[in-house]
């Protein structure tokens, strides 16, 4: 069964949050043998974009499960919408998130991308959403293959089971 | 569990084919694992892996994940997937006589 298993990520948004999942899933499924494909599309290139891959953040603002708890105040405390809004809040928490990733050991995203290519698997950026935010392959980290369409990303992932972040 | 005869020592394997004790393993049982994964022959750098495994587990009790392999062996990503290719995450960690991998990276 592993032997033939493929899976795919769709990764659409560039939030430092929402860039693990992908990273983490894909990790497991290389080492299990499982052939591993990612189509970045719309926020989600801000992963494989070179100058924006070491500066995702996490925005407390409207962030209902982001509570005081993670800074070690019991409770159900929530950071109030009003102080999220302050300069440097996004900042705070984007610290605050890396700082607890770096305590589990997990690598900062460009690096654990890196991993998943040496790896094997295969990273594809979106086409029109390239157009649409005006950038090239040079933009890109090292090895995202190619830009390619909705219809090929189809293509290439036909058996595969498809997961959209 | 059940026990299985590999390269002439019965021992005790789970479900999955992982050993469950750890101390039942030897080099000649790596060797037949590891043709069973289908890697015919295991060179000085698949060693300097499963050494580098058993003696993690030794002290922690816990199969190294595979993050954990390459930063503590320094041997590359590539060519641990190529060392074991197909899924060296359980591959590793059943020749190495150790039970899954635990963690996330």
């Amino acid at each position: 069964m592993s032997e033939e298993r493929k899976i795919a990520f769709i990764c659409s948004k560039g939030t430092l949050d929402m860039a693990y999942p992908a990273l983490v899933m894909g990790w497991a499924a290389l080492g299990n043998g499982i052939d591993v494909t990612i189509f970045f599309t719309f926020w989600g290139l801000d992963i494989i974009n070179k100058h924006r891959v070491d500066h995702l953040e996490i925005a407390p603002v409207a962030n209902t499960s982001m509570k005081m708890s993670m800074m070690g105040i019991p409770g159900n405390l929530g950071i109030p919408n009003i102080v999220g809004v302050l300069p440097g809040m996004t900042a705070f928490a984007t610290k605050l998130m890396k700082d607890k990733m770096k305590a589990l050991e997990v690598p900062p995203v460009r690096e654990y991308l890196q991993m998943l290519v040496d790896a094997g698997a295969k990273l594809y950026a979106c086409k029109m959403s390239v157009d649409m935010m005006g950038l090239s392959k040079d933009d890109f980290v090292e090895g995202v293959l190619d830009i390619v369409t909705a219809g090929d990303f189809m293509d290439m992932t036909e058996g595969a089971q498809i997961v959209f972040i | 569990m059940v026990a299985k005869t590999i390269a002439g020592k019965t021992v005790e394997v789970n479900e999955d084919g992982f050993m469950t004790n750890p101390n039942e393993w030897t080099e000649e049982i790596a060797v037949e694992i590891a043709k069973e994964e289908g890697i015919p022959e295991l060179t000085a750098e698949h060693w300097k892996i499963i050494n580098f495994c058993r003696q993690a587990a030794g002290t922690s009790g816990k199969a190294p994940t595979l993050r954990q392999i390459t930063t503590g062996t320094g041997v590359s990503t590539k060519d641990l997937f190529a060392l074991f290719p197909k899924g060296p995450a359980k591959k590793v960690a059943r020749i190495a006589g150790l039970g899954k991998p635990e963690g996330c990276v």
